[in-house]
């Protein structure tokens, strides 16, 4: 039997990757998103364009602007003269925040009374108008306590003393990074394995296979094996550029990670299977496979985390396998997360893996006999 | 019976029409037919008119509200050591705000094990000599947020320190000091004042789905006539590849502007976005970007000539690179300079930049017009790829 079986996968590696044009979509595309991805998708902010409205002029205020032009998170855009200057920058995407320094700043300060600062923040995408705000009030914040120090005035009576366990500098890209290999691990499985049985059923060389001395269980199994064994590889290599080009963190242990991984590539190959054997055409089975896969990553928790998301959907993202390996990645990488600690995230893919099988093995034999 | 013989007799007399017109009325004869036909297969082939219009209502439905950055309630655990007046002053504020959900732990070990255990976000910890270290100046307020999650962790770090300045801000009026902070900061936020992450969002995840449903509704269409040897038979024909595109093109572009129009009215009457631009202006810039998304997917087509490659493609050239190159969820400004070189080539970021301002800022032409040029050129691009790459050759 597994002779049988291990010729269908020879078979099925050798179309997948005798054919140039396949080849080539499977092993460049990942490996260039895996780069250009890990650079782009960031929430931190550099650069943001920023003009000054300074109606002071004074020492103080020039300080305070040269905080927002020194700071890596902004990038000085010239300065205005007056008002009218700022919707037109604002509106053209020229400035992102426009700080407004009040005429009698400096005259405020002296005085202890609230010296006021105006920011006006392009809310379009409104992540960064939160971050810009962020940025923005540390910086004033600092400037405030710095002042205050230096002209004698009383000290604040708390501080705030803040700190990041596990990504102390708070580097987006620690975050993304791991993502980034179920995204993509999970992209490729389904690409193998999701089309295959439409293209022999297209093709007709499926009902050749059923009249072989094989049983719909190693077609099956056959089907599937390739998909898991090229899904695994395309993994370790991403795992591999993520600790040695990126430099992220691997605290955890290989055996958590690759455990969790094993789980999340049979659960999307059972996945796929099922689209296969729901698939009369092609194109169909392309409709299937994106029917899954973009609600798949845009619920994991990917890029937005599902605590945001309303109850309801909440509850649906409990069915998506790439929601439990994002965990088991992130806590590996970052916190060091051992076996024992990610049971609660294998078990539920361990269950949809099974589920999944099950039903793509009930279909095939309702669509094949 | 009767559509039969019909169907039969319109065909010739367009086959009549055409030889006698060859010289002028041609074209357009074969044009109109080819049209025909590619209409009667969308309509026999239901998967297409559900790409165009079941898919981009149930992925804005999912997305409108799966999507959203805006952090609520998010459990932070309390820490205090030695409770009395002050320190319920401070704590007061974590509960009336709607950003947080505190939980009181008696230990900062219990509060770290519950942040292990990814109970909590985050954990404030007020010591047990914060009352006494208070009358001298300085008192700190330990903070330790989880930071895997660093856009998350930064936004709620973000929100203690509003808490924060304003904690300080309330002791001092109530003892009657000159308030510690010597700036106040106000704040101005154009376009979205209640900052929601809907609101920008929407009209992003607009471009995303209509990315998609550009490639998936042409990725396919070319490559399957190559598959099935339909091609060659309308090779030995006299349509020209052009009419052959065009005829292509055509029913799909219909297709997607009605399943354009299906998102923006969801956006306005379903998620309330503001839409302060005009209808003009979305219409034109959506039939550019339509036409580059399905001359990207032509292209790919007529490149692959293999359904199974085509799909391949299409899964990995449209849908990732839309969502994480457009600056629909990324800001692009942030990303290192050859990445955004990169972004210039993907269709989406001009849509997204479009449609954000166009929903929540109106017709800023020094936006739009820059972008619809893109677009264009975009389209032209990779229509005449297509019509490049589709020679009618046979290997």
């Amino acid at each position: 039997m597994w002779r049988r079986i291990l010729a269908l996968v020879a078979k099925e590696l050798l179309a997948v990757l005798k054919d140039a044009k396949s080849r080539v979509v499977l092993i460049g595309p990942p490996l260039i998103q895996l780069v250009v991805f890990g650079y782009a998708a960031t929430f931190d902010l550099n650069h943001v364009p920023f003009s000054v409205l300074n109606h002071d002029r004074s020492a103080a205020s020039r300080e305070l602007v040269a905080r927002f032009a020194g700071s890596p998170a902004f990038q000085q855009m010239g300065a205005l003269d007056s008002e009218h200057g700022i919707p037109e920058l604002i509106d053209g995407r020229d400035a992102a925040l426009v700080l407004v320094i009040d005429r009698r700043f400096t005259r405020d300060l002296a005085l202890h009374r609230p010296a006021r600062v105006q920011l006006v923040v392009d809310g379009r995408n409104s992540n960064t108008a939160l971050l810009i705000l962020g940025y923005a009030n540390t910086i004033v914040t600092d400037f405030s306590r710095d002042w205050m120090h230096d002209h004698g005035g009383q000290a604040p009576p708390a501080v705030l003393d803040m700190r990041a366990r596990y990504n102390p500098p708070l580097n987006s890209q620690w975050f993304i990074v791991p993502g980034i290999v179920a995204l993509l691990t999970q992209v490729v499985t389904l690409l193998v394995v999701a089309l295959t049985v439409a293209r022999e059923r297209e093709a007709g060389t499926f009902d050749q296979l059923l009249v072989t001395p094989m049983r719909l269980l190693d077609i099956l199994l056959g089907k599937s094996l390739p998909g898991l064994l090229i899904g695994v590889l395309e993994a370790t290599v991403i795992v591999l550029a993520a600790v040695w080009w990126f430099g992220v963190p691997l605290r955890g242990g290989l055996l958590p990670l690759y455990l969790g991984l094993l789980f999340f590539v049979i659960s999307v190959t059972g996945i796929g299977l099922m689209i296969s054997s729901l698939a009369v055409t092609q194109q169909q089975a392309l409709l299937g496979a994106f029917l899954f896969m973009v609600p798949s990553i845009i619920l994991s928790g990917f890029a937005t985390p599902i605590a945001n998301m309303p109850a309801p959907i909440q509850k649906l993202t409990l069915v998506n396998p790439m929601r439990y390996f994002l965990v088991v990645l992130r806590s590996v990488f970052l916190e060091g997360g051992t076996v024992q600690s990610l049971l609660p995230q294998y078990w539920p893919m361990a269950l949809i893996a099974a589920l999944s099988l099950l039903a793509a093995g009930w279909l095939f034999r309702r669509r094949v006999y | 019976m009767t559509t039969g013989p019909a169907g039969l007799t319109r065909t010739t007399e367009t086959r009549e029409q055409g030889v006698a017109h060859a010289a002028r009325g041609g074209a357009a004869g074969r044009l109109r037919g080819l049209l025909r036909k590619e209409f009667l297969q969308i309509g026999r082939d239901p998967s297409s008119i559900a790409i165009a219009f079941l898919l981009p209502a149930i992925l804005l439905l999912i997305f409108g509200y799966g999507v959203s950055l805006d952090a609520r309630n998010v459990p932070v655990a309390l820490v205090v050591e030695a409770p009395n007046a002050d320190t319920a002053g401070f704590t007061a504020r974590f509960a009336q705000s709607p950003y947080f959900r505190p939980l009181p732990f008696a230990t900062i070990q219990q509060a770290d094990r519950a942040m292990s255990a990814r109970l909590v976000q985050g954990i404030v910890w007020l010591r047990a000599d914060f009352s006494r270290q208070l009358q001298a100046g300085g008192a700190p307020i330990g903070v330790i947020v989880n930071g895997v999650d660093a856009n998350d962790a930064r936004i709620i770090e973000g929100y203690v320190q509003q808490i924060w300045i304003a904690w300080i801000a309330a002791r001092a009026e109530e003892k009657g000091l000159p308030g510690p902070m010597p700036i106040s900061v106000q704040l101005r936020v154009w376009f979205n004042p209640s900052v929601s992450s809907r609101d920008y969002l929407v009209p992003g995840l607009i471009a995303i789905i209509m990315t998609l449903t550009g490639a998936l509704l042409t990725a396919m269409v070319i490559a399957r006539e190559w598959e099935r040897g339909t091609m060659e038979a309308l090779m030995v024909t006299r349509v020209s590849l052009r009419e052959i595109l065009i005829a292509k093109l055509v029913p799909y572009f219909v297709l997607g502007m009605g399943g354009m129009a299906g998102s923006v009215a969801m956006a306005v009457w379903l998620f309330g976005v503001p839409l302060l631009g005009s209808i003009v202006v979305l219409a034109a810039s959506s039939s550019l970007f339509l036409l580059a998304a399905l001359g990207m997917g032509l292209l790919i087509s007529s490149f692959a000539r293999n359904q199974f490659v085509a799909g391949q493609i299409a899964i990995i050239a449209t849908f990732l690179p839309a969502f994480i190159l457009s600056g629909f969820l990324f800001d692009i400004g942030s990303m290192p300079v050859p990445i955004q070189l990169v972004t210039h080539l993907i269709a989406a970021r001009y849509f997204v930049a479009i449609l954000q301002t166009v929903f929540l800022a109106g017709d800023v032409w020094r936006v739009i017009l820059p972008n619809m040029a893109a677009l264009a050129i975009m389209a032209v691009v990779f229509l005449g790829a297509a019509r490049l790459t589709a020679r009618k050759r046979l290997d």
